[in-house]
C-alpha cells in the first residue's frame, strides 16, 4: 500500500506543530523520519494511522490491503502500550479476538510471531516481568501477527541496548524482506536511519517542516554496519539536524 | 590509600506494602489484655469499659442460645441485598460516567449533591416509599453505598492509560472490546478499594437502619443493650461488627489478590 501526506498541518492551541508537509511513501518502502525532540513526529504518525484529525491537509492511502491483512496501518508505539493484566500471548490474542480468530488457529499465529521475535520462552510472562527490549518485542509481534500492510513504528528500538537494537535491527530487515511491508519508522537514531531506510526525511524543530528527503539506492540486505557511503550520508544529516537540535534544546516545550 | 574499606550505606527499600502476617492479630490482643488487666486493677472504671473476658462470655451465650445467629442471619441479608443493590447501580453508573460525556455533564452534579446528605436523615421518608420492613433499610444502604462507588468507579475509569486505549484503537479493536478487555480491567484496582469504603459505609448504615426500626439484628441488639446500659452486650454486638468490617475488607483483599496479580 503506498501513503501520500499532502500538505498537512498542525497546531495544538496556539502552538504550531507541524507545518505543510507533504510526503509519499511508496508501497513496499521504508520511510525514517527524523527530526529533533519535540518537532511533531509522533503526531505526525497518528495522524498517518487515523488517530487524529490534522487540522488542514490529509493522508491518503492508495490500493487495496492484502487480503489476508487484519489492520491495515499498524502501529508499535514508542511505550510499548502492553496491557499490563495480559500475558506475552494474551497482549497477541488481543488483536486477533476482535477478528474472531481464536484457539488453535490463534495459537499457530501467536506461536509463529512469537518465534519470529525469539519470545517463545515467555508466552506466560506477565509484562512487569519483562525487561524493556522484551516488551519491545512483544508490541513487534503483536504488530506482526495482524499482518500489517503499513507499519508505523514509534522510535521502537530506543529503549534498548545497542546490542539488542543491532540485532532487532536485523530481524527488521529480515521481515520486510521476507514480505515487503510499506512502513513509516520514527527515530533519532541517524545510524538506524540511514540502515534502515529507503527515503529519509528530515524534520526542522517545532513547527516541523520537512528539510530535506533523502534517497538512500543501496538494497537494504547489503547495508553493513561500516560502510562509507552510509557513514557520509548519516554525516550528512547530522549537519542537517545539528542547528536544529541545538536550538531546540534551548526552547521550553510550551514557549 | 589504605582506608579500611566500607559497606556502601544501603538507603533503598520501603514504600512497598509487604504482607506482615499476624501484626493486625498482635495489635488487637494486646490491647485487649491491655484493657482487661486495666478493668481487673481497677484503674478502668467498670462503669467506662466492660472487661474483654466478660464481653467474651456474652459472645459465648449469644452464640449458644441461638440469638446470634437471629441477629446475624437479618443484618447479613440486608446488608447483603443493599449493598449489593447499591454496588452494581454504583459501578454501572460510574463506567457510564466515565465513558460519556453527556451522562458526566449529566450526572456528576447529581452525585456530587447526594453525595453529602447523611442517608439515614432520608429513613422516614424511604419508610413511606418502601414501608417499613426490609425495603427501607434495603434502599438505605443501597443510597449509602451507591454514592462512594460511583465516585470511585468513575475516577477509576478516568486514569486507565489512555494510550492503551488509544493502542486499542489503533488495532481496530471494537468500541465495546475496548471497555471490556481495555478500560474494565484497568479500572478495578479503583473500583475495589472504592468498595471498601462502600462497604464499610454500608454496614454504618445497616446499624443505623437497624436502630430505627428493627426487632432483630445487630444494631437493634445494641441498641437495646445501650437502653439497659448493659455494657457487655453492647460491646459484643461492636465485635460483631468489628468483624463484619474485617471480613468484608478480607473478602475484598481475596478478589484482590485473585484478579490483581498483574500488578507489581
Ligand atoms: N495531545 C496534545 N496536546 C497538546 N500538545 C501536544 C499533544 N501531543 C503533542 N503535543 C505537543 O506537540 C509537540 C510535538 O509532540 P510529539 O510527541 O509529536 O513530538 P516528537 O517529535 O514525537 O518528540 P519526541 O522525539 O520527543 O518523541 C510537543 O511540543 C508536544 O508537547
Ligand atoms: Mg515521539
Amino acid at each position: 500500500m503506498e501513503l501520500t501526506i499532502e500538505n498537512l498541518s498542525h497546531r495544538y492551541g496556539d502552538m504550531t506543530v507541524l507545518q505543510d508537509i507533504s510526503l509519499r511513501v511508496p508501497a513496499g518502502q521504508i520511510l525514517c523520519l527524523v527530526g529533533p525532540s519535540g518537532c511533531g513526529k509522533s503526531t505526525l504518525l497518528r495522524m498517518v494511522g487515523g488517530l487524529e484529525y490534522p487540522e488542514l491537509g490529509r493522508v491518503l492511502q492508495h490500493g487495496a490491503p492484502p487480503s489476508d491483512c487484519l489492520n491495515p496501518l499498524t502501529f508499535v508505539f514508542q511505550d510499548f502500550a502492553l496491557l499490563p493484566w495480559r500475558s506475552v500471548a494474551g497482549n497477541i490474542s488481543l488483536v486477533l479476538e476482535d477478528h474472531g480468530i481464536r484457539g488453535s488457529k490463534a495459537k499457530a499465529i501467536i506461536d509463529d510471531v512469537l518465534a519470529r521475535t525469539k519470545l517463545s520462552d515467555f508466552r506466560d510472562a506477565l509484562p512487569r516481568q519483562l525487561s524493556g527490549g522484551m516488551k519491545q518485542r512483544v508490541a513487534i509481534a503483536r504488530a506482526l501477527a495482524v499482518n500489517p500492510a503499513v507499519m508505523l513504528l514509534d522510535e521502537p528500538l530506543s529503549a534498548l541496548d545497542a546490542q539488542t537494537r543491532e540485532l532487532l535491527m536485523e530481524d527488521l530487515v529480515g521481515l520486510w524482506q521476507r514480505q515487503s511491508f510499506t512502513a513509516i519508522y520514527v527515530t533519532h537514531n541517524l545510524a538506524e536511519a540511514v540502515r534502515l531506510g529507503h527515503k529519509v526525511a528530515v524534520l526542522s524543530r517545532r513547527p516541523g517542516q520537512i528539510r530535506e528527503v533523502i534517497d538512500i539506492t543501496t538494497p537494504l540486505t547489503d547495508r553493513a554496519a561500516g560502510d562509507p557511503e552510509l557513514e557520509a550520508l548519516q554525516a550528512h544529516l547530522w549537519s542537517l539536524m545539528r542547528e536544529e537540535a541545538l536550538a531546540a534544546d534551548q526552547e521550553l516545550v510550551d514557549g | 590509600m589504605a582506608d579500611p574499606a566500607q559497606n556502601v550505606p544501603f538507603r533503598g527499600g520501603g514504600f512497598r506494602p509487604e504482607a506482615r502476617r499476624g501484626a493486625g492479630l498482635v495489635v488487637f490482643v494486646v490491647l485487649l489484655l491491655l484493657i482487661e488487666w486495666g478493668t481487673r486493677a481497677g484503674w478502668i472504671s467498670n462503669l467506662t469499659l466492660p472487661r474483654p473476658s466478660d464481653v467474651a462470655t456474652t459472645l459465648m451465650e449469644l452464640a449458644n442460645s441461638g440469638a446470634l445467629w437471629s441477629h446475624m442471619g437479618p443484618s447479613l441479608t440486608r446488608l447483603v441485598v443493599g449493598s449489593a443493590m447499591g454496588v452494581s447501580a454504583g459501578i454501572g453508573i460510574g463506567v457510564l460516567i466515565g465513558l460519556f460525556s453527556l451522562v458526566r455533564a449529566g450526572l456528576i452534579p447529581l452525585v456530587a449533591a447526594i453525595f453529602p446528605i447523611p442517608k439515614i436523615a432520608l429513613l422516614p421518608l424511604f419508610v413511606i416509599w418502601f414501608g417499613i420492613d426490609e425495603g427501607s433499610k434495603y434502599a438505605l444502604i443501597a443510597l449509602g453505598t451507591f454514592t462512594p462507588t460511583v465516585v470511585a468507579t468513575y475516577g477509576a475509569v478516568d486514569n486507565v492509560d489512555r494510550t492503551l486505549i488509544r493502542m486499542g484503537q489503533s488495532f481496530g479493536l471494537s468500541w465495546l472490546s475496548i471497555v471490556r478487555k481495555i478500560v474494565l480491567p484497568g479500572a478495578l484496582p479503583g473500583i475495589l478499594s472504592g468498595l471498601r469504603v462502600s462497604l464499610a459505609i454500608g454496614i454504618i448504615l445497616l446499624v443505623a437502619a437497624e436502630m430505627l426500626g428493627a426487632e432483630y439484628g445487630i444494631g437493634a441488639y445494641i441498641l437495646q443493650a445501650g437502653s439497659l446500659y448493659d455494657l457487655e452486650r453492647l460491646f459484643a454486638g461492636v465485635v460483631i461488627l468489628s468483624a463484619l468490617g474485617v471480613l468484608t475488607s478480607w473478602m475484598i483483599g481475596q478478589v484482590e489478590r485473585r484478579f490483581l496479580v498483574w500488578r507489581s
